[in-house]
């Protein structure tokens, strides 16, 4: 940690004032202040929706805010685009990175600030500046790779290279941790305490509240595009960082009583599966799920999860190795056979997979069983059938909704997952597959889908969790399997492990099976 | 692009050339065949590589534009127009006439891109339908201004359709003829070369459009504009977040795209023949887009299978030729239905991605959100 | 309690969703007709005789009426062709060359079935055959290009194109060389007349409006009904809508492109194949060209909904059919109505510039049909 307690008036970089944004239904910012002393970690928390991204957008010139203002070094700044903010030594390295993958490292940092020598670009010149800035802050880049297949972790250093390329002496990042192991995330801490040995400021958007209690010198909490707080790690606990912002008390830990595994109901041998570039993305996983119990995948994205789900809901065939489902052979079969055969699927993306967003709320309740009684009768679909199904629904899982004939995509990611949720869970299901269930959604609606998850393993169903969120995985699972690089490395009871073993492995440390 | 699909390229391309000069070469000598069927597919895939650098810049930086055979078709109108009425009614030289019309038929097809690029970026219409009506509006406006300044009331022309002015003139490029001096007194030797040069005499916009491919793979791959425009195309919001103006880029691409296209018109009426008739473009727009993307979206690649759906076409009018002389069991060829149907089938083989996997821009067609 | 809250906004709701789609194709029309009446003043002409025109020429008179009912039937179809593709997310550039295939097939079993066999056909059986022949060659048309889609990906903007000019060079090549009609005083491209038994009646005595014009009304319910009451009209939609939750909902995404171009050919062959058995009783070259490019601006005129495409084939119809009276009354060429027609769909397809110009606010999620362009 940095120790800018004991120099007095320490200097402020950049400050936010009375910052106020409008988006159409949506406040996102309400009147927000801000400040950024030099040197500092200012981590800013928040939970989904909160407006944190909105904020440090605005910052960056992404959007104008519609009051307020914003003072770099003293100064009110008129930034109205990237290329003003960049001007003021402001870089941000956003939480979806902005990297061209078929363009190499050099072609991505140079991109809008490009060297041209003679008319065409200058490659030696950048690579040589990439060269150097690598070395001086200790992140190893190849300015030659091409940048899709690198590792996310080093993407994200690609990112980093970028602002500081434009002499960012400011640098924002938006949920870095995101999409890192335990291991790279702590890396990550450690590049950034060197840049902020060196003068850097920089600014933290996360919602995970360890990480910030870790690595900040001050938190900003904010919810519902207000600032309700701006604190010292030592002066507060995660607890009450949860209460300010979600406004209430939170349950941090899932009420889960032991449970009775049954027999196996899921059971994968020796699966693999390539992904749309015809890579093998899952290479000869086995595990099995029983009635009853929560078999949690953890992993960092990109590690085949995807692509292990896509295999086991039919959505992809795989190439090789066995699918059975309470005794039947599913493997490569059609989504409607599966579903059939007792699988409800959570997608993990709820907008692409889950929902048709113009249909209503009535037509994607029915959108995997319309084709059966009562839905439909020999090909004629039965309005009243439909109708009747949706408003039960719509009342025993709470979905908020001023009426079931409202399109889908005019509800809140909470209300959406909501729906998918009950359309899923409310057929007979012997196996469901959650993936990212709880992604992007706001505190409440998370309380919800995890309450829903237990419910169904108390019933007895089988109950594949596939989740980036460590701590969800080991708040929900019984058992955790971990995926690196499309391998299941490890497979232990929730009791026998603890988060450092699981990120060990999660990192591709000790790739055993216990 | 790769060697499977250069290598079909070239195997098309040495069968149809083959094809010619086995039933051709009972008339004349095979060398006199394969420099005229050179000459020709170089001239006939003008329009189409032109067609097809149009794409290639719209759809790299994220814009699909399907509305190239009606930039093709009103650009060819206007530039005759142009051209007529620079020669008839201002009393202009026939050179410079012809100058003209090629300027106008350039500004033509920028302007028809400028509606396109209205249509697609800011109203942000699906680039399909907005190309399907640019395609629908310039068969209507030439169909209607074709009847109605001619033969309309109050028609300055009274009723006729002027000529032309004429096309533009081959030129001599004497490049082989370098040579000359190597034959000595050997008067086959002199002939030969002098067949050789046929296929560097061309016409300035089939040269211009060589040149051009050339020129666009160098800014596409090698200058700024060209990382940036490639950018657009392939991910608008990280160009955005680095201060690049998505809008203005593609803006931009398009209209060049759309000279491109006005050029490839200006071949129609001021180069190939001089006179206009409805629909004359005849799919070769839309044959360009699939040049394109059997191209992978690069300039030379374009060319290439330009040049193949042009050796088809040399095929055709080399078969006219020589149709006197195709043996019995091959008189399909005599055909023009069969041979003719060619490029289209052609096209859509290509299609179907056998030849091999094509990967366009990543945010193509996909209309930029802030 | 609740339900009474619903019903009152579910008769909001209809009157507002109709007056919506209504708003902005009548607003592209009234635009494109002012502008078209700019355009006429412009180049010498009287724009109010010249719409006036139009408006005797299709709609003053008994006669009038009855052709415009005549050349709103095979547009009804097209029209339909395209809207039920859209519906699936797919875009049918090729109802020009299906429609071709349908009136060329529907024309040989017309002329030349009885030959064949070696008798003559009652109508009962002789006139459904040559329908149905006609609109299933129409079918298979486009149902190849849905399948180059389905099983390679080729986007069926191109391959239709191309599979309409296929169409016309051989609809061309068989109409100048088997299939001529071969009759000493014929030297245009065309078929022999085809047999009685093969044709549809005329409504009514004295005037040329046929059986065919209420059939197409009647197809243009059932689609509605298709698309909106069935399972598999369910599935064109959610396909069309969003391919990805189609393929999670357990749709066979592949299947329903090829059954959705399959009906979308066979309703342009159904246009083809009811022109010939209707009103031409033989396929001359070229009758139909520009049918299956006025249906796209039929389709997006109609907003893809059956209602919607049979008022804007009328609409198209009257412009068509005035065309000659009012040709008659300015001395306007008849290529206007083209212009003016492009301007209407330009208006249509953007219809955001119409909001624009008049304020309009927009809702929804629309179909994308660049969708798996080149890749």
């Amino acid at each position: 940690m940095s120790e800018n307690t004991t120099t007095p008036q320490e200097e402020i970089v950049l400050e936010a004032r009375g910052i106020t944004k409008q988006f159409p239904g949506v406040l996102a910012s309400d009147n927000v202040n801000f400040d950024l002393r030099k040197g500092e970690i200012h981590a800013l928390l928040g939970e989904n929706g909160a407006g944190k991204s909105t904020l440090m957008n605005l910052i960056y010139g992404l959007h104008l805010p519609d009051k307020g203002e914003i003072i770099v070094n003293g100064k009110v700044a008129t930034i109205h685009s990237p290329n003003d903010s960049i001007a003021l030594g402001i870089g941000m390295v956003h939480q979806h990175f902005m990297l061209i993958p078929v363009f190499t490292v050099a072609e991505n940092v140079m991109l809008g600030d490009e060297t041209v020598k003679n008319g065409s670009l200058d490659r030696n010149a950048v690579t040589a500046r990439i060269n150097e800035i690598s070395k001086q802050y200790g992140l190893d880049v190849d300015p030659n790779a091409l940048v899709g297949p690198l590792p996310v972790g080093i993407q994200q250093r690609v990112e980093i290279v970028k602002t500081l390329y434009r002499h960012a002496k400011i640098v924002i990042l938006d949920e870095p941790t995101a999409v890192l192991t335990p291991q790279e995330a702590e890396d990550l801490f450690r590049i950034m305490r060197d840049l902020t040995a060196r003068g850097v400021s920089i600014i933290f958007i996360t919602h995970k509240l360890k990480e910030v209690l870790a690595v900040a010198d001050r938190i900003t909490v904010m919810r519902a595009g207000r600032v309700i707080n701006t604190v010292k790690p030592s002066e507060t606990d995660s607890a009450q960082l949860a209460n300010m912002m979600v406004g209430r008390q939170v349950i941090l830990t899932v009420d889960k009583k032991d449970h009775q595994a049954a027999e196996e109901i899921l059971k994968v041998e020796g699966l693999t599966v390539r992904d749309q570039r015809d890579l093998e993305t899952v290479h000869n996983v086995s595990f099995s799920v029983r009635g009853g119990e929560v078999l949690g995948i953890a992993g960092v994205q990109g590690n085949g999860q995807t692509e292990l789900s896509e295999a086991l809901t039919g959505l992809r065939s795989p190439t090789g190795g066995k699918v059975t489902i309470d005794g039947n052979d599913l493997t490569g079969k059609p989504p409607r056979k599966i579903t059939e055969a007792g699988l409800a699927h959570i997608p993990e993306d709820r907008q692409r997979h889950g929902l048709v967003l113009s249909y209503s709320i009535i037509d994607n309740m029915a959108l995997c069983d319309y084709y059966h009684p009562p839905f439909s009768q020999r090909g004629v679909i039965q309005p009243k059938a439909l109708d009747e199904n949706a408003r039960k629904l719509i009342d025993a899982y709470d979905v908020r909704t001023p009426s079931p004939f409202v399109s889908a995509g005019k509800l809140s990611g909470g209300n959406q997952q909501k729906v998918i949720v009950a359309r899923e869970l409310s057929r007979p299901v012997k196996l469901v597959i959650a993936n990212q269930p709880t992604r992007g959604l706001d505190v409440g609606s998370i309380e919800y889908i995890h309450s829903e998850i237990i419910k169904m393993r108390d019933r007895g169903v089988a109950v594949l969790l596939i989740s980036a969120e460590l701590d969800e995985i080991m708040a929900l699972s019984d058992r955790i399997a971990v995926m690196y690089r499309g391998q299941i490395v490890a497979v232990v009871d929730v009791k026998d492990t603890t988060r450092e073993q699981l990120g060990l492995w999660m990192a591709g440390a000790h790739a055993e099976t216990a | 692009m790769d060697w499977k699909r250069f290598s079909f390229i070239g195997l098309i391309i040495v069968v149809l050339f083959g094809v010619v000069v086995m039933v051709g070469q009972v008339k004349q000598p095979p060398l006199l065949i394969i420099t005229s069927m050179l000459a020709t597919t170089i001239a006939v895939a003008t329009p189409l590589t032109l067609g097809a650098l149009s794409g290639v810049f719209c759809e790299r930086a994220g814009v699909v534009n399907i509305g190239i055979e009606g930039m093709m078709l009103t650009a060819a109108f206007f530039g005759w127009l142009g051209g007529i009425y620079m020669f008839h009614l201002f009393g202009l030289p026939a050179g410079v006439s012809i100058a003209f019309g090629v300027f106008f038929a350039i500004l033509t097809g920028g302007l028809m891109a400028l509606l396109h690029a209205v249509l697609s970026i800011t109203f942000k219409v699906d680039q399909i339908i907005g190309g399907t009506v640019i395609n629908i509006l310039a068969v209507g406006l030439t169909g209607f201004l074709n009847r109605q300044l001619f033969f309309g009331k109050g028609s300055v022309f009274g009723g006729t359709v002027p000529g032309s002015p004429g096309v533009l003139p081959t030129i001599h490029v004497p490049i082989t003829e370098l040579f000359n001096s190597v034959c000595g007194a050997s008067a086959n030797c002199l002939q030969n070369v002098q067949a050789i040069n046929r296929v560097f005499d061309q016409k300035p916009i089939a040269i211009s459009a060589i040149l051009l491919v050339f020129i666009s793979h160098y800014v596409l791959f090698n200058t700024r504009w060209g990382l940036r425009t490639r950018a657009v195309g392939e991910h608008p919001k990280a160009a955005d977040t680095v201060g690049i103006n998505v809008v203005k880029m593609r803006y931009a691409n398009v209209i060049i795209g759309g000279m491109f296209a006005g050029l490839a018109g200006a071949y129609f009426t001021i180069e190939s023949v001089p006179s206009f008739e409805p629909l004359l473009t005849n799919g070769r727009g839309f044959i360009s887009l699939a040049a394109m993307i059997f191209g992978n979206w690069t300039p030379i690649g374009a060319w290439a299978a330009a040049l193949v759906f042009g050796a088809s076409q040399a095929l055709l009018i080399n078969m006219q030729i020589f149709r006197d002389v195709i043996p019995p069991q091959w008189s399909f060829l005599q055909e023009s239905y069969i041979v003719g149907l060619t490029p289209y089938i052609l096209t859509m083989f290509i299609l179907t991605g056998i030849i091999g996997k094509t990967t366009p821009p990543a945010a193509d067609g996909v209309p930029y959100e802030k | 309690m609740q339900s009474e809250k619903q019903s009152i906004s579910l008769t909001k709701r209809i009157l507002q969703s109709i007056s919506e789609a209504i708003l902005i194709p009548f607003l592209a029309i009234l635009t494109a007709v002012i502008i078209g009446g700019i355009i006429i003043w412009f180049v010498g002409g009287d724009p109010i005789l010249a719409y006036k025109g139009l408006i005797q020429g299709s709609m003053g008179s008994k006669k009038a009426w009855s052709e415009t009912a005549i050349w709103a039937t095979p547009y009804i179809f097209a029209g339909l062709a395209v809207a039920l593709a859209f519906k699936g997310g797919l875009f049918n550039i090729g109802a020009e060359g299906q429609l071709a295939v349908g009136a060329v097939f529907s024309a040989l079993i017309g002329y030349a079935l009885p030959g064949w066999l070696g008798f003559d056909l009652p109508a009962i059986i002789h006139l459904p055959l040559t329908i149905l022949f006609g609109m299933l060659m129409g079918g298979v048309w486009a149902g190849i290009v849905g399948a180059l889609k389905a099983y390679t990906g080729g986007h069926e903007v191109i391959n239709t194109i191309m599979m309409n000019y296929i169409a016309l060079n051989t609809t061309s090549y068989l109409l100048n060389g088997i299939m001529k009609d071969k009759s000493p005083t014929n030297v245009i491209a065309r078929t022999p007349l085809i047999a009685e038994s093969a044709r549809i009646p005329a409504i009514f005595d004295g005037l040329r409006v046929h059986w065919g014009f209420i059939l197409a009304l009647l197809v243009a319910f059932l689609i509605w009904w298709l698309l909106n009451k069935t399972t598999l009209g369910f599935e064109i939609r959610t396909v069309g809508l969003n391919p990805d939750a189609a393929q999670y909902a357990g749709i066979n995404v592949k299947h329903t492109i090829i059954v959705t171009m399959l009906l979308s050919g066979m309703l342009a062959g159904l246009a083809g194949s009811i022109e010939v058995t209707g009103l031409n009783y033989r396929h001359e070259l070229g009758f139909s060209i520009g049918y299956g490019y006025d249906a796209i601006a039929i389709a997006l005129l109609g907003r893809s909904h059956p209602l919607g495409v049979v008022l804007a084939a009328f609409l198209f119809a009257a412009m068509r059919n005035g065309a000659t009276r009012m040709q008659f009354l300015t001395q306007l060429p008849v290529d206007l109505i083209s212009m003016i027609q492009a301007l209407i769909l330009l208006f249509v397809a953007a219809d955001a510039i119409i909001r624009y110009i008049y304020r309009i606010k927009s809702k929804g999620e629309r179909v994308v049909l660049t969708r798996g362009w080149g890749g």
